[in-house]
């Protein structure tokens, strides 16, 4: 008996120090100077936390468990190995892989357990698996959008919000009445599927513009469910980490509905996809300029402030190095380059520091749509790569635009604009951009990646 | 049970409050490794996972607790793998200072 409780205080002092190298983890991470430490500490703190559990006096069996984990490192390398621009996708795919882990560990629990689960345990149980199971499908759905193996236009129909509130209303029912009644076996299977459902019909309507927010609230709900899962098991650590996790993805989701000037009920309910059908009439009268790759290279040469505002379509296009390329083409000329980054420019926060991180461009020239604004009207050239919607001007001026009162980056104030874009199709909501035609703007069609690579060829053919 | 409830919503609250103040701080030109990050500190749901596979209490139990530590143990090495390759990306234009 005295070792007994003698390995179990152990276990208990090796979780605590796990506890604290995850808070060191996450403080490192406010700088790029230390961020790669606070890996290491998490690492560390993992470890630590999986060699003590395994001391763990009730384990009989260690065979799965070595099965287990070697599967699970195996699976995890290719998926720490996936390539820069797909790591939205990843993310919202290991937000899936939480989000399981934390349903079947309660719902093993529950079936353990039953009948005799006191009230409060039932109820962060139920909270647990139906966070954990509307996660898991709904991530999983969001990664198949990010992949393109699924339709990223959104998808509505009459009723929805009334159905998915629903579902969501009666699994929270079948909870309640499990929470009362925990011997009720036949429903639990209820309270697994009905979110899972949800899950799947929550992201359907969801375009892409949408994904960061989404993708932010899903990593809020996968570290609620861990910490759930730490009630129930009584287990610190679960609680601190899940309690960590939630609210890093609360204050992200929140930094992307407020660049993005709506709440995450209008996410989540307000099918951007729909209102703006009508936004896009009303622009054959209007003239554009447009100019080549040579024209281009003249005036950026020319040129002692440039900044360059990236958007999703450099991410499709490929582009982040040859954008490279066009930084040093003009660094070496004197021309002073910097990156002007909305908060959701991509497809989840952070997503085109990251590329052009990849792409060899110090961080420093990387800066916050607060910290460039003000700088725009002195700026020679803006730089539009494959942005759209975060250069609307209309956000500022027209009560009527569907996003007007969205924070922007403020390029129609620079001296000159270029925009370059495929074609003058609206952007992914549909809402047409009136700097496109104004008098400053030079529109340069083509495909990002070889535009960019023109202009650069430019470039060096006159020096 | 009691009081082991009211420890564990003071501990909740506590970090959540430590979690709202250490993120805060953190730079956008961070939130993607932040988020991958937190994916792979959140993996440590796979003690719970790893006690219920070896308890081994029913096969039931036992097989849902192998599926959860595959998927977990994923989160863990794949989460930290790409953090550190997104983080070794970052370079400043300025020398660093000693």
């Amino acid at each position: 008996m005295m070792t007994f409780a003698g390995s179990q205080q152990i276990i208990e002092v090796i979780y605590l120090l796990a506890s604290a190298l995850f808070i060191f983890s996450l403080k490192w991470m406010s700088s790029p100077a230390t961020a790669r430490r606070g890996v290491w500490a998490g690492e560390i703190g993992m470890v630590l936390a999986i060699a003590g559990t395994l001391l763990h006096h009730g384990i009989v069996d260690y065979k799965w468990i070595a099965v287990a984990l070697v599967l699970g490192a195996g699976i995890g390398v290719p998926l720490g190995l996936v390539q820069m621009t797909a790591v939205p996708q990843r993310t919202a795919l290991s937000h899936a892989f939480g989000a399981l882990c934390v349903t079947l560990v309660g719902t093993a629990e529950f079936y353990l357990r039953t009948p005799d689960v006191p009230r409060f345990m039932m109820a962060v149980l139920s909270m647990e698996v139906i966070l954990g199971s509307l996660t898991f499908t709904g991530s999983l759905m969001a990664a198949g959008k990010l992949q393109e193996v699924l339709p990223q236009r959104p998808l509505t129909y009459r009723g929805q919000n009334f159905v998915n509130l629903s579902l969501l209303a009666i699994s929270i029912g079948l909870a309640a009445y499990l929470v009362l009644h925990p011997g009720a076996k036949q429903l639990f299977p209820g309270m697994i599927g009905i979110p899972l459902l949800f899950g799947i019909l929550m992201v359907v309507p969801i375009g892409g513009a949408d994904m960061p927010t989404v993708i932010s609230l899903l990593n809020s709900y996968a570290g609620l469910s861990a910490a759930a899962m730490g009630f129930v098991l009584d287990s610190k650590l679960l609680i601190i980490a899940g309690a960590l996790d939630g609210s890093s993805g609360l204050i992200l989701s929140v930094i992307m509905s407020k660049a993005m000037n709506r709440s995450f009920t209008n996410v989540l309910f307000g099918a951007f996809g729909q209102v703006q059908t009508s936004a896009a009439t009303d622009q054959e009268a209007k003239t554009v300029r447009s100019a080549t790759a040579e024209e281009a290279a003249a005036i950026l040469s020319a040129a002692n402030k440039v900044v360059v505002v990236p958007g999703y379509g450099m991410a499709v296009a490929q582009a982040q190095h040859k954008v490279r390329e066009l930084y040093d083409a003009l660094s070496k000329r004197g021309v002073d380059v910097r990156f002007a980054i909305h908060p959701v420019a991509g497809r989840m926060p952070g997503h085109m520091n990251v590329l052009l991180a990849e792409a060899d461009i110090p961080y420093d020239r990387l800066l916050d749509m607060d910290e460039i604004n003000g700088d725009f009207p002195q700026t020679d050239v803006a730089l539009v790569i494959g942005a759209n919607d975060v250069t609307n001007p209309a956000a500022r001026t027209d009560a009527n635009s569907p996003i007007f009162g969205m924070p922007i980056l403020d390029v129609d104030k620079a001296r000159t604009a270029m925009v370059i874009k495929r074609g003058m199709s609206p952007g992914f909501a549909g809402i047409d951009n009136p700097l496109y035609y104004l008098d400053r703007t030079l529109m340069l069609f083509g495909d990002a990646k070889s535009f960019v690579g023109n202009i650069v060829r430019e470039l060096g053919g006159q020096g | 049970m009691g009081s082991n409830l009211i420890d564990a919503l003071f501990i909740f609250m506590l970090a959540a409050f430590i979690g709202f103040e250490v993120i805060r701080r953190i730079s956008p030109l961070l939130h993607t490794p932040l988020m991958s990050l937190t994916n792979a500190l959140d993996a440590i749901a796979v003690v719970g996972a790893i006690i219920l596979v070896g308890e081994h209490k029913s096969t039931f139990s036992t097989a849902l607790g192998v599926v959860a530590v595959i998927a977990a143990t994923s989160n863990a090495v794949g989460g930290f793998l790409i953090t550190d390759r997104m983080l070794k990306m970052f370079k400043t234009s300025r020398p660093t200072k000693p």
